[in-house]
């Protein structure tokens, strides 16, 4: 399989801990310059995925390719020059906390050029700016929200210019004014960054909907759809009409259980003393 | 029936296997810690900082230690040695008990409780909330950020708080023998300059060095591998990371100053 640009392809990839498989047989492309949403629901192998294609996976079969090179078939020296051009954003950010906003968006500058201090703090501040944190430079990470933490994540992982930005749940645990925002922001990198390839991880149907270019849809670790949203809404596949609406089958409910009267007496005891 | 002695012998050579695995690993762990002192950018900057940690801020705790362990040497001492009527003999004795055994062990266990836990704790926060795969990702080496200025700072914290708790012992010996017991002033720093040999000093010195490398090596492996831990995950994998690291230096400690004091009498 060869991939053009900064496509990113995985081929009859699978990947387990143990006898646990997380990962089966997945074979798609997520192409060069647009969004692509890897949806599904908790626990699908989703992150699993994203943490493949940064490398912190080795996969057990299958092949990554990025740019047209396989990830896990490249010399060491050669792989890491790969990384370089990636951009991530982890789920709660991962800033590192002994470090200021401003020197941990800078990370990447101060530790890769030998730029004066000077330009590389004004190049933080900048892309603070760019994400709405310009005057949040001088505090450190649990001075933050969450949602701000993650914004100030995103500005980490756009300085260096990415060709690809790795978003692992960007959305979750925000607010919808929040999470409305990073959606925004995500579709603002696009426009500025115009042949950036960016990966999304989700299952925000909302936010699925207001960026995605297209969707790859995991279900327990199989892929079981790619295309765009638009298709995907159409799609008379039960599974994603679950999803896409938010119900579940009758025989997946869970049946009220009536309370073991011991535990119900228990309680009633409890908060009436 | 038939199994039961090889599974006696499996159950014996598991857990000795993995001993065996975790002191490869450490030792490995440590080469590597030690290579990327020459490939770090920034080095020096950062083993400053990580000075300050360990050392600086381990300061006061080690007076206080010092001081009071040369006063119970001094009183111990004294009643010991006025049976045999040889009390001037006193700075002799709290002097080399110092410089030789307690100065670089006591010191290395009271770096492994003050700095050496924080240092498990602190990198083992950071491998389970993501930030040292982040490091990985852009292209910093983890080892190299943060193991490598650690061993640095450590080798020059250790030696330098070990004589600074030697010295304050031996005054924490005048104290008590000469202030307190009336030991002949004279007699007390005499004793102390004809029984102390450089080799004292520079065996003193060689352990801290060596008890550096052990306590900084188990505590940065115990927090870096933290979620490689098989008996928790989480904020209480962090706890446990850290009951371990200063268990475990604490006992390899003691092994060592026993081989190294084996070897350098």
């Amino acid at each position: 399989m060869h991939t053009a640009s900064w496509e990113i392809a995985f081929e009859n990839l699978s990947l387990g801990y143990g006898e646990r498989t997380i990962l089966r047989d997945i074979t798609a492309t997520l192409p060069a310059g647009k969004i692509s949403v890897i949806l599904g629901g908790s626990g699908c192998g989703k992150s699993t995925l994203l943490k493949n294609i940064i490398g912190l996976h080795r996969p057990q079969q299958g092949k990554i390719w990025v740019g047209g090179k396989d990830l896990f078939d490249l010399p060491r020296a050669e792989y890491r020059r790969m990384r370089r051009h990636m951009g991530v954003l982890f789920q709660d950010g991962a800033l590192l906390g002994a470090l200021t906003l401003a020197q941990n968006v800078a990370l990447p500058l101060s530790e890769h050029t030998s730029l004066p201090k000077e330009v590389i703090r004004k190049a933080a501040f900048d892309t603070l700016a760019q994400v709405g944190l310009r005057e949040f430079g001088d505090y450190y990470p649990n001075e933050l929200s969450g949602g701000m933490r993650k914004r100030a994540g995103l500005a980490r992982a756009i300085i260096a210019s990415p060709s690809i930005l790795l978003c692992d749940e960007p959305t979750s645990g925000l607010d919808p004014i929040t999470a409305a925002k990073m959606d925004n922001l995500l579709l603002s990198m696009k426009a500025h960054f115009a042949d950036m390839t960016t990966v999304v991880v989700s299952h925000d149907m909302q936010s699925v909907k207001k960026i995605a270019d297209y969707v790859l849809v995991l279900r327990d670790g199989q892929a079981v759809f790619a295309g765009s949203y638009q298709s995907l809404a159409t799609s008379n596949d039960p599974y994603l009409q679950q999803f896409l609406h938010r119900t579940v089958e009758d025989e997946e409910q869970r049946r009220h259980e009536e309370q073991d009267p011991r535990v119900h007496a228990a309680i009633q005891d409890w908060l009436a003393s | 029936m038939a199994y039961a002695p090889t599974a006696f012998l499996a159950a014996l050579g598991r857990p000795v296997l993995e001993y065996i695995n975790t002191a490869g690993a450490m030792t490995l762990f440590l080469l590597s810690g030690i290579y990327h002192i020459g490939t770090s950018r920034k080095i020096w900057q950062r083993s400053l900082q990580q000075v300050y940690l360990i050392g600086s801020k381990s300061l006061f705790l080690i007076l206080l230690i010092g001081i009071f362990c040369g006063m119970v040497l001094g009183l111990q001492g004294y009643y010991t040695l006025v049976q045999f009527g040889s009390v001037g003999m006193l700075g002799s004795a709290v002097s080399l008990t110092l410089i030789r055994e307690l100065g670089p062990v006591l010191t290395a266990i009271m770096l492994t409780g003050r700095a050496g836990s924080s240092i498990t704790a602190e990198i083992g926060v950071m491998r389970i909330s993501d930030q040292i795969d982040a490091l990985d990702v852009m292209d910093i080496n983890s080892m190299a950020y943060l193991v490598s200025p650690r061993i640095v700072a450590s080798l020059i914290s250790f030696p330098l708080l070990t004589a600074i708790f030697d010295t304050i012992g031996i005054i924490g010996g005048y104290l008590t023998g000469v202030l307190m017991l009336g030991i002949n002033q004279g007699a007390y720093f005499f004793r102390i300059q004809n029984s102390v040999t450089l080799v004292d000093v520079t065996g003193g010195f060689w352990k801290s060095l060596v008890f550096a490398l052990i306590v900084t090596t188990v505590c940065c492996f115990q927090g870096y591998f933290t979620h490689k831990r098989r008996d928790s995950v989480g904020p209480a994998a962090v706890g446990n990371a850290t009951t371990s690291a200063v268990v475990i230096s604490c006992i390899l400690i003691l092994v060592a100053d026993y081989i190294l004091t084996s070897f350098l009498l």
